[in-house]
C-alpha cells in the first residue's frame, strides 16, 4: 500500500463523510422529507402556477445571465490585475474581495439607492427608459454583484501560473494577439473560467438579502424564487415552502452536474492516460 | 539569408544585456550563442525573434531591416527550453497551429495540412502519436513536436533557446546527434543558445562565446578551442590551468619554469599563462626548464585519467590529463615527485597580477624541443 500524508485514510475519510453529512445532508434530507408532505397532486399545482413559474424563471435565468456577465467581466479584471503593473493595482485587488464581505442586504440598499428613479443614476436612467431598479435587470445587478469575486479569485492563480512562453510560441508561428488569446490563452483558462462561473451562477441563485432591496418584488415580475419561499413561510405553508426550496435545489444540481461534465470535457487534455 | 547584427545594444534597469554586439551569420550555418548565465545570449535570442528589442544597433536580414518586423512575420521556428507546447492541443494540432492561423489567401487547404502534419511527425520520429496529448509524452518527444510546430511554417531561421535544458543527459546526447543530422538535412539557418560547451563544440559550425554582454570570440569550435582570445574563453571552454607569469630581463618565467623569450620586449611586467591539463608533458628531461612536481591523486576517468599535482614552487595544484595506459608506463603512483612542464600555453599580457580586465596581448606558445612530442 502507498504512503499516503494524513495518518489513518480509515479516520481522515469517515471524518470528512460524516462531517458533510451532518452540515450538508442532514439539512437537506429534513427538507425533502418536509417536502414530501406536500404530495405529488400539491408540487404539480405548485409548479404550474404562473407565479412561481415566474418567480423560478427570473431566479434561474437571471442567475446565468448574471453569471455570464461575472465571466466576461471577471476574466478581464483578472487579467488587468496579473498582467499589468499600475499605481494602485493593490488597493483594486483588495476591492475584489468587498462583496464577499458586505452585508448583502447594505449592498442591496446601496443599489437601490443608486438607481431608483431619485437615485444617482437612476434620475438619469429612468426619464430614457431604462428602469434598472424594481425590475429585472435590478435583480441582475444585485446577482452579478454579488458573484464578481468569485470568477476573478478562481482565475488569478491560474492566470499567474500561465507560461509566458506559450504566448510568445503562439507569436512566433504567426498568430495574431486575437488568436492567441482565443486559441490559446482561453482554452487553458476555460476549465478555470467554469468553476469561477459555476460558483457565480449557486451564490446568484441562493441570493436574497440584495436582490429584494433592489427587485421592487412585483409578482409576475421581479419576484425571485427565494421571495415566494420566504413568503410562504410567512403563511406558515412549511410543506410548500420546503418543495419549492427542493425544486430550486433539484434544478441547482442538474446545472451544477452539466458545468462539471462541461469542465471535464474542456480538461481532456490533461488526463494522464497511456 | 545573411543575417547581420551590428552594435546591438540592450539594457535593463540595472544591467546591460547587450553591449555593443555585431556578429554575422552565413546562410545555412548553425551557430551556437555560448555563454553563463546573465551573458545575454537569451536577450540576444529574444532580439531575433522579435520578443524584445533593442536600445540601439540594427539587424539587417539580406539588407532589410529586420527589426521593423513584428515576431509573428519574421518567419522564425522558436524552441523553448521547456517546450512550450500547446498543452490543450493534441500533438498533431500543436504542429498544425501555424498553418491554421494563417489568413485564408495562405492557409492551405485541410488537406494539405493533414499531410504536412504527418510529413513532419514522420520527420521527427513521432508517427503515430498525433492523436496524443503534450501531457502524454516525454520529454525528449515534447522537444520534438516543439522542433517540428516551428518547422511546420517553414521559417527562414530556426532558434533554440537551450533546446536540451531541461532533458536528462541520455536523451540529451540522442537528441543532440538528430539535431545536428536535421541540420544537415535541412540547411535551414540555425541559432541556438547553450550554457553547455560540449554540447557547443559538438553541435555547431561556429561559436559565439559572450560574456557580460559582450561576444568574447566568435570562431569554428577548433579555433575557440585551441586559440582561445581572451582568458575568459580559456576558462570557460574546457578545462584549464591558470599560472601568473613574471616578465623581467627578456625572460617569462613562473616558477622554474622559464621561457627564454618576451614576445613583447619588456613592455608588460605580468602575465597570466593558461595550460590546457592535455597540454601538459610529464617526465621532462633535466635539460629543459620544468616544475618538480608531487603527484597527490590519480583518477581514473575510463580512457583518460587525470592527475592532480602540486608544484611547491610557485604553490598551486595543477591538472593534467594523460592516456590510461601511460599511467603504467610512466610508472605513475600516489606520492611519486615528476618533472613537469607546458607544451603548449596561452599567455595573455597584464597591467595588474591577478586582474584579467586588464589584458593587453595574446601569445600562442609552443614547446620547440621535440622530446616533448
Amino acid at each position: 500500500m502507498r504512503r499516503r500524508i494524513l495518518p489513518g485514510f480509515g479516520l481522515s475519510l469517515g471524518y470528512a463523510l460524516a462531517y458533510l453529512g451532518l452540515i450538508v445532508l442532514l439539512p437537506l434530507a429534513a427538507l425533502a422529507w418536509k417536502a414530501s408532505g406536500i404530495g405529488l397532486h400539491g408540487l404539480i399545482r405548485l409548479l404550474s402556477s404562473p407565479r412561481t413559474f415566474a418567480a423560478l424563471k427570473l431566479s434561474f435565468v437571471g442567475a446565468t445571465f448574471a453569471a455570464v456577465v461575472n465571466a466576461v467581466v471577471g476574466l478581464l479584471v483578472a487579467w488587468v490585475l496579473v498582467r499589468y503593473r499600475f499605481p494602485g493595482r493593490r488597493f483594486l485587488d483588495a476591492l475584489v474581495d468587498l462583496p464577499f464581505a458586505l452585508p448583502t442586504a447594505v449592498a442591496g440598499i446601496a443599489l437601490t439607492a443608486l438607481y431608483a428613479p431619485n437615485g444617482w443614476l437612476g434620475q438619469w436612467l429612468v426619464p430614457h427608459g431604462i428602469q434598472i431598479a424594481y425590475a429585472p435587470p435590478g435583480v441582475i445587478l444585485a446577482m452579478v454583484f454579488v458573484g464578481f469575486p468569485f470568477v476573478v479569485r478562481t482565475l488569478q492563480p491560474v492566470l499567474e501560473s500561465l507560461d509566458r512562453d506559450v504566448e510568445e510560441a503562439a507569436e512566433s508561428l504567426g498568430a495574431s494577439h486575437l488568436q492567441t488569446f482565443f486559441r490559446v490563452i482561453l482554452p487553458m483558462l476555460f476549465p478555470t473560467l467554469l468553476t469561477g462561473f459555476a460558483l457565480a451562477l449557486a451564490r446568484a441563485v441562493g441570493e436574497y438579502g440584495s436582490v429584494i432591496f433592489i427587485a421592487g418584488n412585483i409578482p409576475m415580475r421581479s419576484e425571485i424564487a427565494p421571495l415566494l419561499i420566504v413568503e410562504k413561510l410567512e403563511e406558515f405553508n412549511y410543506a410548500g415552502a420546503a418543495a419549492l426550496g427542493m425544486v430550486m435545489l433539484i434544478a441547482s444540481f442538474v446545472l451544477l452536474i452539466i458545468i462539471s461534465l462541461l469542465q471535464r470535457w474542456s480538461r481532456r487534455w490533461a488526463e494522464q492516460t497511456r | 539569408m545573411t543575417l547581420e547584427l551590428s552594435h546591438l545594444s540592450r539594457r535593463f534597469t540595472d544591467f546591460a544585456a547587450l553591449d555593443d554586439v555585431s556578429l554575422s551569420i552565413a546562410p545555412g550555418e548553425f551557430l551556437a550563442l555560448l555563454g553563463p548565465s546573465g551573458s545575454g545570449k537569451t536577450t540576444l535570442l529574444r532580439i531575433l525573434a522579435g520578443l524584445d528589442y533593442p536600445d540601439a544597433g540594427s539587424v539587417h536580414l539580406d539588407g532589410h531591416n529586420f527589426l521593423v518586423a513584428q515576431a509573428r512575420e519574421r518567419k522564425i521556428g522558436l524552441v523553448f527550453q521547456h517546450y512550450a507546447l500547446f498543452r490543450h492541443l493534441t500533438v498533431a494540432e500543436n504542429v498544425a497551429f501555424g498553418l491554421r492561423v494563417r489568413k485564408r489567401k495562405l492557409r492551405p487547404s485541410k488537406a494539405a495540412i493533414t499531410e504536412r502534419v504527418n510529413q513532419l511527425l514522420k520527420r521527427v520520429q513521432l508517427d503515430g502519436y498525433g492523436h496524443r496529448y503534450p501531457t502524454q509524452l516525454s520529454g525528449g518527444q515534447r522537444q520534438r513536436v516543439a522542433l517540428a510546430r516551428a518547422l511546420a511554417v517553414e521559417p527562414d531561421l530556426l532558434l533554440l533557446d537551450e533546446p536540451f535544458g531541461a532533458l536528462d543527459a541520455q536523451v540529451r546526447l540522442t537528441l543532440r546527434r538528430w539535431l545536428r543530422e536535421l541540420h544537415e538535412d535541412l540547411k535551414l539557418t540555425t541559432i541556438f543558445v547553450t550554457h553547455d560547451q560540449e554540447e557547443a563544440l559538438e553541435l555547431a559550425d561556429r561559436i559565439a562565446v559572450m560574456n557580460r554582454g559582450r561576444i568574447e570570440q566568435v570562431g569554428t569550435p577548433e579555433a575557440i578551442y585551441q586559440q582561445p582570445a581572451t582568458p575568459f574563453v580559456c576558462e570557460f571552454i574546457g578545462k584549464v590551468n591558470k599560472l601568473p607569469v613574471t616578465c623581467t630581463d627578456g625572460k617569462l618565467a613562473a616558477g622554474e619554469w622559464v621561457l627564454d623569450s618576451d614576445p613583447w620586449h619588456g613592455r608588460h611586467a605580468h602575465a597570466t599563462a593558461y595550460v590546457r591539463p592535455e597540454h601538459l608533458a610529464l617526465g621532462v628531461p633535466a635539460n629543459q626548464p620544468a616544475w618538480i612536481a608531487h603527484l597527490r591523486h590519480i583518477y581514473l576517468a575510463g580512457s583518460v585519467v587525470h592527475l592532480e599535482l602540486y608544484v611547491p614552487a610557485i604553490d598551486q595544484t595543477l591538472e593534467a590529463d594523460i592516456a590510461g595506459e601511460d599511467v603504467a608506463r610512466l610508472g605513475l603512483q600516489t606520492g611519486v615527485d615528476l618533472r613537469v612542464a607546458p607544451r603548449s600555453a596561452v599567455v595573455f599580457a597584464i597591467d595588474k597580477p591577478g586582474d584579467d580586465a586588464t589584458v593587453q596581448d595574446r601569445w600562442m606558445w609552443q614547446a620547440q624541443s621535440t622530446i616533448f612530442a
